[in-house]
């Protein structure tokens, strides 16, 4: 061992790390075996791995049927996807009728090819692609999708479902509460008593009820309120129930970052002369949003979950047209399979969402607060 | 700061009889608390003043009320012939012409240094942007750190902080800059460089009112130094005879602890 004293001050070098500090044998050392206690958990959980990691990938992946058409091709003991293989359309489209199916596809690659430049860190027009997209795309979909016009068959909203339906509901959803939750936030925290009382209302109200209750007011009791013959529809209906719901948990978790931000940057942009709406557009909320990605992407990923609760008010989203497959006599007994691929699409989806929000994060991370 | 150009500023630079800030009978309530009595200040253009006291006598609160960060709710004051009154219009029309520097800098952390100082005038003075950073480049030169444009903030120490908050307020082209402590949450290292960028600005004719415990920084540009305590202008006078020959009991014990250090 060196003594630290063969150094004069002021010229000691800086020296490598000790070894078991290092390598493999340093990290398991550390995290798997650092005492008897930690060592006994070790091995028990490597004994509950062994127990359940291998039966289910036997079942899923080696044990299991991929191909054929109906149920007598599954053999072998395993998951049966050829079920899911069969269904899948249907899965995707609902009750779309088969002829129109290319409207959706067109729709759904429309925003991916739209939204793949907005991803990309090299693309300059970002605003104006930007304002395509909120603006000029939902109605594009929207007649491409409903049809009635330009020579496009009607599509009653009845026959969505499946994926896209859980889609549909869940973009409307985001696009729609993010700009009102903000604009609630905002409100809440203002000086002005009306405008912070409305807020504050909105919010608890919206928060205080279920969505279940929001979507069943929505399409049993709001009809009775309607003059006779003005009719929504029922799919409106419930994305302006899903949207303002979101929305009342998008102002709190705004609010929030809001409470975060230092009273001297709101001083600092009044000195400057920044009106309102300026210093909150460039100086507060840009920092408030960056504090609270978490949990706006968590609200979004909750959201997008929560959408299949519109199958209470008869709309089948992609879990309830799973579940309706199962049950149809052709597939019985093949439920799992069918609550597996569902889980493993939803798990997709939201693991992308959270995926997506970390790569933000880091992208705007300067480094340093204040 | 070096002792024996005290006073050098003094006479060199020309003081207009304009007044550009003009503060009457102001008093301000905190609730029930009374935190500034009977305020009276004439500021003219070109002069340089520098207010101290004991913390809590309402100093700080004293000249943010020039920009309106506080309200005062008796008297009246006008800064370049604008009565700040609730008028949203007139307290951002007379935020623009007055630049203010904070003790905690009170920079963007979210943008760059260069995007801290166009921000502003792109926003609120309408300038295109590449002159925007034109005029950002000039006045980062001018506070000596032009190589940290495309830094963030956070990146800086201290004392560029404050230099950056400084280039920032002037960007407006502001008619007066208003200093609070701007050296208070600094290393003593990094004092001087801020205190120097200061006295340049002095030299160079702005109208200037700081609050600071910096007294080498008021002997050596101030053309009057304030007293306060308790809410109120304790005693007002030029350095020289603010430090050599202070008139109030409470000035001089004041100035006596701070010497003592």
């Amino acid at each position: 061992m060196t003594t630290d004293s063969q150094y004069a001050p002021g010229s000691h070098p800086d020296l490598p790390p000790p070894a078991s500090m290092v390598g493999v044998v340093g990290w398991m050392r550390a995290n798997l075996f650092s005492n008897t206690t930690n060592s006994l958990l070790t091995i028990f959980a490597l004994y509950i791995i062994y127990l359940l990691v291998p039966p289910a990938i036997s079942w899923i992946f080696i044990n299991s049927d991929w191909i054929g058409e109906d149920r007598s091709a599954c053999t072998s003991g395993g998951a049966c996807w050829v079920f899911i293989n069969a269904r899948l359309e249907q899965f995707i489209y609902g009750f779309y009728p088969e002829a129109e199916r290319w409207r959706i596809d067109v729709s759904f690659f429309l925003l991916v090819a739209l939204i793949v430049p907005m991803l990309m860190d090299r693309f300059k027009h970002k605003g104006w692609l930007g304002a395509v997209i909120l603006f000029v795309y939902p109605v594009i979909s929207f007649y491409l999708l409903a049809g009635g016009s330009f020579g496009l068959v009607k599509v009653e909203t009845s026959q969505w479902g499946g994926l896209s339906l859980t889609l549909i509901i869940s973009i409307v959803g985001i696009v729609g509460s993010f700009p009102i939750g903000l604009l609630l936030a905002l409100g809440r925290r203002s000086k002005m008593p009306a405008v912070s009382a409305f807020c504050t209302g909105f919010i608890e109200l919206w928060r205080g009820v279920p969505l279940i209750t929001v979507l069943f007011m929505s399409s049993v009791m709001f009809p009775l309120f309607l003059p006779e013959g003005v009719n929504f529809d029922k799919l409106v209906r419930a994305l302006v129930g899903v949207t303002l719901f979101s929305a009342a948990y998008m102002a709190e978790t705004v609010r929030g970052g809001l409470q975060a931000i230092p009273k001297g940057q709101y001083e600092g942009a009044e000195a400057l002369g920044l009106s309102y709406w300026k210093s909150m557009g460039f100086i507060i909320l840009p920092q408030a949003l960056k504090h609270v990605i978490p949990g706006i992407v968590g609200n979004f990923i909750g959201l997008f979950k929560d959408t299949t609760l519109v199958l209470i008010i008869g709309l089948f989203d992609f879990l309830g047209i799973v579940q309706a497959a199962s049950t149809d006599p052709k597939w019985l007994g093949y439920s799992i399979e069918g609550y597996v691929f569902c889980a493993f699409v939803y798990w997709v989806f939201c693991f992308g969402m959270s995926q997506y929000s970390q790569s933000v994060e880091r992208k705007l991370h300067t480094g340093h607060k204040r | 700061m070096n002792e024996t150009t005290n006073n050098g500023l003094q006479g060199k630079m020309e003081i207009s009889d304009e007044v550009i800030i003009e503060i009457n009978n102001m008093h301000k309530w905190y609730g029930e608390f009374h935190v500034l009595k009977n305020f009276n200040l004439h500021v003219k253009r070109g002069e340089r003043i520098v207010i101290c006291g004991p913390s809590g006598s309402g100093k700080s609160t004293a000249i943010r009320c020039i920009n309106r960060l506080e309200e005062h709710q008796q008297g009246q004051i006008i800064v370049d012939g604008v009565e700040l009154t609730s008028d949203l219009k007139h307290i951002e029309a007379t935020r623009r012409e007055v630049g203010m520097c904070f003790q905690h800098f009170n920079l963007f952390p979210h943008l760059s240094v260069l995007e801290n100082c166009t921000l502003a005038p792109i926003w609120v003075r309408k300038m295109a942007k590449a002159d925007a950073e034109e005029v950002a480049m000039k006045y980062l030169e001018r506070v000596k750190i032009p190589e940290q444009a495309l830094k963030y903030p956070g990146q800086l120490s201290g004392g560029q902080q404050q230099r950056v908050a400084i280039a920032r307020s002037l960007c407006m082209n502001p008619k007066v800059m208003l200093f609070d402590e701007p050296t208070s949450a600094l290393d003593p290292e990094m004092i001087s460089e801020v205190l120097d960028v200061m006295v340049e600005l002095a030299e160079e004719g702005m109208t200037m009112i700081c609050v600071t415990h910096e007294m080498g920084f008021a002997k050596k540009v101030a053309n009057r130094v304030i007293f306060m305590d308790a809410g109120e202008i304790i005693e007002e006078n030029e350095p020289q005879e603010f430090f050599n020959n202070p008139q109030n009991e409470r000035t001089q014990l004041f100035l006596s602890q701070i010497i003592q250090h």
